[in-house]
């Protein structure tokens, strides 16, 4: 909302020296939070004053162009009196006329300096001015012609056409609709400053009587109040006059014509919008109703459109004529033709008003009104105001009927308790400060000995509650004397263990040298194809958004596979080949079933109710996801760089779980979009002696590589970081026994396709209770081996708790690993 | 020298004599001397003290001295080869001390090679801003509350005072899941875990809530469709808006310094009466003159606008099981996003959610 400052003088007394500057602060602190401060006209210096025409000689130029070589009255302002010369290329003028004069030395906007300057033959000392050089309006076909009254020659013509303006533009809170006009900002103006204010809605109007536009009210809920006013021999030529241009062209508003800058003027004036109707298009009754299904209209801005049997029509006897308090219809509108007005003040339901413009998508100036909640007692007021400004502007007279239909609502009330305020802000806020500060809103306040009843201004429909009249006697009083106590808090227990694991998890990650992203969780159906996700994959169990950023990415990810190799290949796109990154974030699976219900809110949701929300909120566990791409370990000075593989993501994964307490243990298995002979099931002990499978981790499959355009060989993991935290145990003291250890390696010939893990178990389980450790050194195939076989090289550590170990009780513990290892595997000691 | 004495006359045991003696340990602290590493000393060791040695060949002679001889000689010897092996010994440490020098010498390196084979690891800015919001609270007393990102449509806006109409609700443009009767979004903003927190426990409440949101926002240096808020929420007997004040000044002077602190100005939002938006004093200028009129992080306000707060509305007290008639209690609301970038100097909005790793390194694993 853009408020000039002349205007809002025009209602509240403020002191001469009250600044913009200052007055936008205060009403920042108000709660009409200051956008911007414009100035215009201030980058524009006199001597700028009235003239009168004296004369005015055409002179043909060689260019074709006619010139005008006049002679101007200036009073005293040249400081000689005598008439002052100027060339002008005008002619929408004639002698006799008053202007506005530039002497030179002045600067108009832009800014131009003038100065005397030989042309045409002539010294032109000044120029007289058009509304666009005084920057007051577009009009730049002529020059600016002041009424016969205006003013006298040499008189200040800054002054006289409020050249200069100080113009506030402040964000206004939906709840605070009333500031949508000059009449809430002068109100909220005047209370800051403690002066009077003079409401332009209290006007004397004539009383309702049967002679107006017959008008019938269908819908009286959606339509409380409809005045109708008429104004006949209107002057569809006669020009807005430059003050009310200069007015609406400060409060963001482009002049259109008289008719419809009066309306919009009345709109910003008093926070009401208005339609008017040309007359002689209308046929009979104006009727309010509901639009009734398959109804259609075309508005005012060409647009067919359809209705819907919630939004408010206005129809008369040939049928629809406008959307209510929304837009016109084109059949009525006002025209370059149009001499007779019907002026609407109509008072529409908010709620139907939101609904309509959002589901038609309009957005106005009195949309944006209508919906928020304007004053239902000023309807006969506005429409009065905008009747007497066209009649006296546009040559017209208000017709004597005057059609009032329906009538406001009634205010409401609320009673509240006399300290409330003072209980909720921390304030010492008495019961006359609160008395006060509500009357100075617009309140009507009852006082009782514990209990107030305030009855609410019509234009303030967004106090409800107590605590509503808690804030307005807070704001009058001033957020800055709120005082600041901290609160103690009952000592808490800190950060859940799930809470500080997660930490703990980032930490082990960082320190492993990879880097955290952060990504949207968007994918489309094509992310996962080009994973290789079967069908039937839970993966493809995705919840899909209705208004998706990007029709592309519909879909919420159940993997952050996708976003996180996305990031591997922008990274590489943008120069850096060897990477290491993790995400940790949660992934949505949605559930079958009912959904989410809407409780309601005048009470807590019963158990059932509660139980039913929170089970249709998807499951939406947290993820834990790394890539490595290029080498892990780069080449240098010091050597050869060492490339990523699928090694060292499940060294990863087995330091993430060694951080949260647990072994993890992997396991061959096939899953995409990993490598099918290079992807690990990851494992963690559940329960007593079971192992839950946690995630995947291994080389992504060559085909998804190039797919995704991430480096061939590329490395990733992904975990369920919620399963293994829900499993992490804390670390406990080991028992370890001082004695000396004794060591002993083994090699041994298996099939190559046995896993290591398998034989390591079974030597582990064979060496018997004094082995602390089997440790997997050398993988060897080869010449040395036979076609088909490995050879797998392993240190034991044996040791006993009480005593020195016998050479003889270490190789029997030996020996009968290797048995073991033997009878299972068919292992074969080299 | 002397030979193996395997046939001398006893009595003609010249080499034991004064001179001789004398000449023997000078040779041997000669050849000492003139050793010039520890190899060669060895070599003068074996030589002059070995056990075929001249001094220790002239010991072994004493024995066949006239008893009357063998005091002196025994002296004489016993001499010589103490000054011999002090000598020796003297010599072996200040050679092995030169030879350690000469080895250091030989193992210097350029310590200026660069060692870059392993990258930096580095946690997120805003995870790590998060927690460090988080640490501030919970040192209070406080707990951190959570909630999930795909939220209940009432627990996002109905329980929270926005009603199906509010125009609240366009001012937050909302992602909707599909289909639209199971009345889910991705949550507009943290609240919802308000809701979740009074419905499932008993005030006194006190937690802090640090969490990603989403709004169909356009993509651009200023703003993001998923960003991320920290919400705080009290709820106790007593509480009123000072003690939300004295909680938000706290909270900026453990973020930014002693002496920065907040002011409010009266603002609207539906799950709060009294509202108010938070500036925080520019940590920078501190709305000094003449440092604030060319403050690039305040623009010369002297104030940063910081985010939302209030008296939470009764209406959501209700909504949420909690008596009205006996509690009262505050809320406010923060970008984590928008703190990070006033803080830390992040210009554009996207380098937080492209992941390059150029972006977050320099974060280190905290901040």
């Amino acid at each position: 909302m853009k408020a000039p400052l002349s205007w809002i003088r025009e209602y509240a007394a403020l002191p001469d020296d009250v600044t913009a500057d200052d007055l936008a602060h205060r009403l920042t602190a108000l709660g009409l939070k200051l956008e911007s401060l414009e100035r215009p006209g201030h980058d524009l210096r006199g001597p700028l004053v009235v003239g009168r025409v004296l004369t005015m000689e055409p002179e043909p130029q060689k260019n074709g162009k006619t010139i005008n070589w006049c002679t101007v009255d200036v009073g005293d302002a040249n400081g000689t009196g005598e008439p002052q010369g100027i060339v002008c290329g005008a002619h929408n003028f004639a002698p006799g006329d008053l202007v506005v004069v530039i002497l030179p030395g002045g600067v108009l906007p832009g800014p131009f300096e003038i100065s005397a300057r030989k042309t045409y033959g002539h010294v032109s000392a000044g120029m007289i001015c058009s509304t666009r050089e005084l920057g007051i309006g577009e009009d730049h076909g002529g020059i600016l012609v002041l009424p016969p009254d205006a003013g006298a020659p040499g008189e200040d013509a800054i002054e006289l056409l409020g050249l200069r303006e100080d113009v506030i533009e402040m964000e206004i809170n939906p709840d605070r609709a009333y500031a949508l006009s000059l009449r809430g900002v002068a109100r909220e103006a005047a209370m800051a400053y403690g002066v009077p204010f003079t409401d332009p809605a209290e006007r004397d109007v004539p009383p309702a009587d049967d002679a107006g536009w017959p008008v019938r009210i269908d819908d009286s809920e959606g339509c409380p109040v409809f005045v109708a006013r008429t104004v006949s021999g209107f002057d569809p030529t006669a020009p807005t006059p430059d003050w009310m241009v200069r007015r609406l062209l400060h409060v963001g508003q482009r002049s259109i014509s008289l008719a419809v800058d009066v309306t919009n003027y009345v709109m910003f004036e008093l926070g009401r919008p208005i339609h008017g109707y040309d007359a002689d298009k209308l046929t009979g009754t104006i009727g309010v109703r509901r639009a009734r299904p398959g109804e259609r209209l075309t508005t005012l801005d060409g647009q067919d459109r359809a209705l819907d049997p919630e939004d408010l029509v206005v129809v008369d006897d040939s049928g629809l004529i406008g959307l209510g308090g929304v837009m016109g219809g084109e059949t009525t509108e006002m025209s370059g033709t149009t001499t007779r007005i019907v002026v609407e003040s109509a008072h529409w339901d908010a709620v139907s008003m939101f609904r309509t413009g959002r589901r038609h998508k309009l957005t106005s100036e009195a949309g944006r009104r209508n919906e928020r909640g304007v004053d239902p007692r000023i309807c006969e007021a506005a429409a009065d105001r905008v009747a007497t400004l066209l009649a006296e502007l546009g040559g017209g007279t208000v017709e004597p009927g005057v059609t009032v239909v329906g009538a406001p609502p009634e205010r409401p009330t609320i009673a509240m308790p006399v300290d409330l305020p003072a209980r909720v802000t921390g304030m010492p806020i008495d019961s006359q400060t609160t008395v006060a500060n509500l009357e100075a809103v617009g309140c009507e306040v009852d006082l009782g000995a514990d209990e107030l009843v305030a009855v609410v201004p019509s234009w303030r429909p967004d106090l409800a509650d107590p605590f509503d009249l808690v804030e307005e006697v807070a704001r009058v009083v001033g957020y800055e004397d709120v005082p600041s106590v901290l609160p103690s808090a009952p000592p808490g227990r800190g950060l859940t263990p799930a809470q500080a694991l997660r930490r703990r998890v980032g930490r082990t990650m960082a320190g492993e040298g990879y880097v955290e992203v952060l990504s949207f969780p968007f994918i489309g159906s094509g992310d996962l194809d080009r994973l290789g996700v079967e069908p039937g994959d839970p993966r493809r169990q995705t919840l899909r958004l209705a208004n998706p950023l990007s029709a592309e990415e519909p879909l919420m990810t159940t993997t952050l596979l996708p976003g996180l190799l996305r990031t591997v290949a922008r990274n590489v796109s943008r120069g850096t080949s060897d990477l290491a990154l993790f995400e940790a974030a949660t992934v949505t699976f949605p559930h079958e079933g009912q959904g989410a219900p809407i409780l309601g809110v005048d009470r807590r949701p019963t158990e059932g109710e509660w139980d039913d929300l929170v089970k249709a909120v998807p499951d939406q566990p947290l993820h834990l996801a790394f890539a490595l791409a290029g080498d892990r370990d780069r080449a240098g000075w010091w050597g050869e760089g060492r490339p990523a593989s699928w090694a060292d993501v499940i060294e990863t994964a087995r330091l993430v779980a060694a951080a949260l307490g647990l072994e993890l243990t992997t396991r061959a298995t096939t899953y995409a979009p990993w490598h099918p002979g290079r992807c690990a099931e990851l494992l963690v002990p559940s329960g007593a002696g079971d192992v839950v499978v946690v995630g995947h981790a291994g080389e992504l499959h060559p085909r998804v590589c190039r797919e995704l355009g991430v480096p061939a060989r590329t490395a990733v993991a992904e975990l369920d970081l919620d399963a293994l935290i829900a499993r992490s145990v804390p670390p406990r003291a080991p028992d370890f026994s001082t004695y000396p250890v004794a060591k002993e390696d083994v090699a041994l010939v298996v099939d190559a396709d046995l896993p290591a893990a398998e034989l390591a178990a079974t030597l582990r389980e064979g060496a018997g209770p004094l082995c602390e450790q089997v440790r997997l050194f050398d993988v060897y195939t080869g010449a040395q081996v036979a076609e088909g076989k490995k050879s797998l090289a392993f240190a034991l550590r044996f040791r006993a708790p009480d005593r020195t170990l016998t050479e003889a009780e270490t190789g029997e513990a030996r020996d009968a690993a290797v048995a073991l290892a033997a009878q299972r595997h068919g292992a074969v000691q080299r | 020298m002397s030979g193996p004495n395997s046939e001398y006359d006893p009595v003609q045991v010249t080499p034991l004599d004064e001179e001789h003696v004398e000449q023997m340990r000078d040779d041997a602290l000669a050849a000492i001397a003139a050793a010039a590493d520890l190899e060669q000393l060895k070599a003068v060791r074996t030589a002059h003290a070995g056990d075929r040695s001249p001094l220790a060949l002239a010991n072994r002679e004493i024995g066949a001295l006239p008893p009357a001889a063998r005091k002196d000689a025994g002296r004489r010897v016993g001499q010589a080869r103490a000054a011999v092996n002090q000598a020796l010994a003297a010599r072996q440490a200040e050679l092995e001390v030169e030879a350690e020098a000469r080895m250091l010498a030989d193992e210097t390196v350029d310590v200026t090679l660069p060692w870059d084979r392993r990258t930096r690891g580095a946690r997120h800015p805003i995870t790590m801003l998060a927690e460090r919001i988080a640490d501030v609270f919970v040192a209070m007393g406080w707990e951190v509350a959570e909630g999930p990102l795909v939220e209940a449509e009432w627990l996002n806006f109905d329980a929270l005072n926005l009603g199906p109409d509010h125009p609240a609700r366009t001012m937050q443009d909302t992602f909707w899941a599909e289909p639209a009767e199971h009345h889910l979004v991705l949550r507009t903003q943290t609240s919802p875990v308000q809701a979740r927190t009074m419905l499932t426990r008993t005030p006194p409440i006190y937690v802090v809530s640090p969490g990603r949101v989403f709004r169909t926002d356009e993509y651009d240096a200023t703003h993001s469709p998923m960003f991320h808020q920290v919400e705080g929420l009290v709820v106790d007997e007593g509480i009123t808006m000072a003690h939300l004040k004295g909680t938000l000044d706290h909270f900026a002077a453990a973020m930014f310094g002693d002496g920065i602190s907040t002011r409010f100005r009266p603002s609207y939002f539906p799950f709060t009466e009294p509202s108010a938006e938070v500036d925080l004093r520019c940590f920078v200028c501190r709305g000094l003159a003449p440092a604030v009129d060319d403050c690039r992080t305040c623009k010369g306000e002297g104030w940063i606008e910081w985010g939302g707060c209030g008296v939470v509305n009764p209406r959501v007290l209700v909504a949420c099981g909690v008596d009205p008639a006996r509690y009262t209690g505050f809320a406010f609301g923060m970008g984590i996003d928008r703190t990070l970038m006033f803080r830390h100097g992040v210009s554009d909005m996207r380098d937080m959610f492209e992941g390059d790793v150029r972006f977050s390194t320099p974060f280190g694993a905290d901040l």
